[in-house]
């Protein structure tokens, strides 16, 4: 088995005194494809937005890379460029091309010599089809094109892992399955992945290993098949079985 | 006879006292609005951030000035800085700094509003990308908070503008001032000189501030225009 990559131990995180995550605990290996599924409100976007710094945690340790990460401004900067996120809300900076919101991070945040990062993101738009649109702005751009993008200027700071976080939850219906087109090409590349999804053949097709919380919880951590052909809690059963696929 | 009084304005030096008045005005009202606005930026981007002394500080000293009359602030200011403080400035430099402290106050909360404005989801994104906070702001929340934050600067600058006339209060010398020692001294020879004095200010602030406002509303018609698409 491949090298493990994130580690999360006994993870708790908090809102005032009510207690959100409860005893997180899991691990993932370079490569894998991991599904974060569950009901609303059962924690999985605040659990994959602690795992990139946007939530803070009250208990317990992340390690990344054989390192502990020790929660701090300072780390989560360095981090950040080594795990990629991308929001359900297609968030492009409205006052910047294209090209610019790809090549913000790179240029600014990596300090890589423009024509070297440029060259680098024209490639990256190029293969999620969107070669034309380098000096377009997001105005300009339907939904589905947009979340292509963002998925690109994650990906331009080459990170290590990727979160997405319900990436296809606010899309038109048609443009689902372009974005979710490329996470699959993305995760048959070997791209370490953890998905909040709503879209259980996605799921299904693409991930690893689930993981499936309830209140906070992680009920179950089974490969994939056996968790949709055999769900182990009663609360599996009951979401899988409210979810139309 | 109402048109005897215009020989007031171009006799002498009238006409070049009145214009040298309206300079002053304009000469403060643009470093006012430079320095305010400067400070202002930085007093409106430290509110925005999650620090509560610093917030209640900041929004107490923009109350303050809110609240009390500017007229007020700049007796306050020339009266009581030279007895208390032994600092004696010119009365142009007392307003320069009255004015600056009243429109920093007032530029902080439109640019708050402005920043605040900027979706949440935005901020969040630029920090996944591994953006300092430094450089949010240079790069994602400012550039979007401009176009929210013109119109309103647009009119504070008409309001700076038109708040100039209080000069007239500590003795300095800008249009108004100047236009009411003109009519003080030719009114009782010529009493409709006071009509086309006041008349010639009237105009000077009309083409100075009518545009202004002009440019605020076009500016915000486009801004709304392009919000919803």
């Amino acid at each position: 088995m491949a090298e493990e990559l994130l580690r999360v131990e006994h993870l708790k995180k908090s809102y005032q005194s009510k207690e959100v995550l409860h005893d997180i605990n899991f691990a993932i290996h370079k490569g894998e494809v991991v599904a974060l599924l569950g009901s609303s409100g059962s924690g999985k976007s605040t659990l994959i937005r602690t795992l990139n710094g946007l939530e803070d945690y009250q208990g317990g340790t992340i390690t990344f890379a054989g390192e502990t990460v020790h929660p701090s401004k300072a780390t989560w900067l360095a981090l950040r460029q080594r795990i990629g996120m991308v929001f359900q809300s297609y968030d492009l900076f409205p006052n910047l091309s294209v090209l610019d919101n790809i090549l913000l991070g790179p240029l600014k945040v990596q300090h890589r010599s423009r024509a070297e990062a440029e060259e680098d993101a024209r490639k990256l738009l190029a293969s999620v089809n969107l070669a034309d649109y380098a000096d377009r702005y997001p105005r300009q751009l339907s939904g589905g094109q947009k979340q292509r993008i963002a998925i690109v200027r994650a990906l331009a700071l080459h990170p290590e892992m990727m979160l997405f976080d319900e990436v296809t939850a606010s899309l038109d219906p048609e443009m689902v399955r372009g974005v979710l087109d490329i996470m699959t090409d993305l995760a048959k590349r070997d791209m370490t992945m953890i998905v909040v999804t709503h879209e259980m053949n996605f799921a299904r097709e693409v991930a690893d290993r689930v993981l499936f919380l309830s209140d906070g919880e992680i009920l179950e951590d089974r490969q994939t098949a056996e968790f949709f052909a055999h769900p182990a809690t009663k609360r599996a059963q009951e979401f899988l079985a409210s979810m139309e696929f | 006879m109402l048109a005897s009084g215009i020989k007031v304005l171009f006799a002498g030096q009238n006409m070049q006292r009145l214009l040298g008045g309206f300079l002053v005005t304009l000469r403060v009202a643009i470093i006012v609005l430079i320095l305010g606005g400067i400070l202002g930026v930085l007093l409106g981007a430290l509110r925005t951030l999650h620090n509560r002394p610093l917030r209640i500080i900041l929004r107490i000293y923009l109350e303050i000035f809110r609240i009390v009359p500017t007229v007020v602030l700049l007796f306050v200011a020339y009266y009581i800085l030279p007895q208390t403080f032994g600092l004696n400035l010119p009365g142009e430099e007392v307003a320069v700094l009255v004015f600056t402290l009243w429109t920093a106050a007032e530029m902080s909360d439109i640019v708050r509003g402005a920043l605040e404005s900027v979706p949440v989801h935005q901020k969040e994104s630029g920090l996944a990308i591994g953006l300092t906070q430094a450089q949010l702001f240079r790069y994602v929340l400012i550039p979007q908070a401009i176009p929210v934050a013109l119109p309103g600067t647009i009119n504070l600058a008409t309001r700076i503008i038109k708040t100039t006339s209080l000069l007239l209060m500590i003795s300095v010398m800008d249009i108004v001032n100047v236009g009411q020692t003109l009519v003080e001294a030719n009114g009782h020879k010529n009493p409709s000189a006071a009509f086309w004095i006041y008349g010639m200010m009237f105009i000077l602030y009309y083409i100075l501030c009518a545009p202004l406002s002009q440019w605020a509303k076009r500016v915000e018609k486009k801004r709304l225009e392009r919000a919803n698409g």
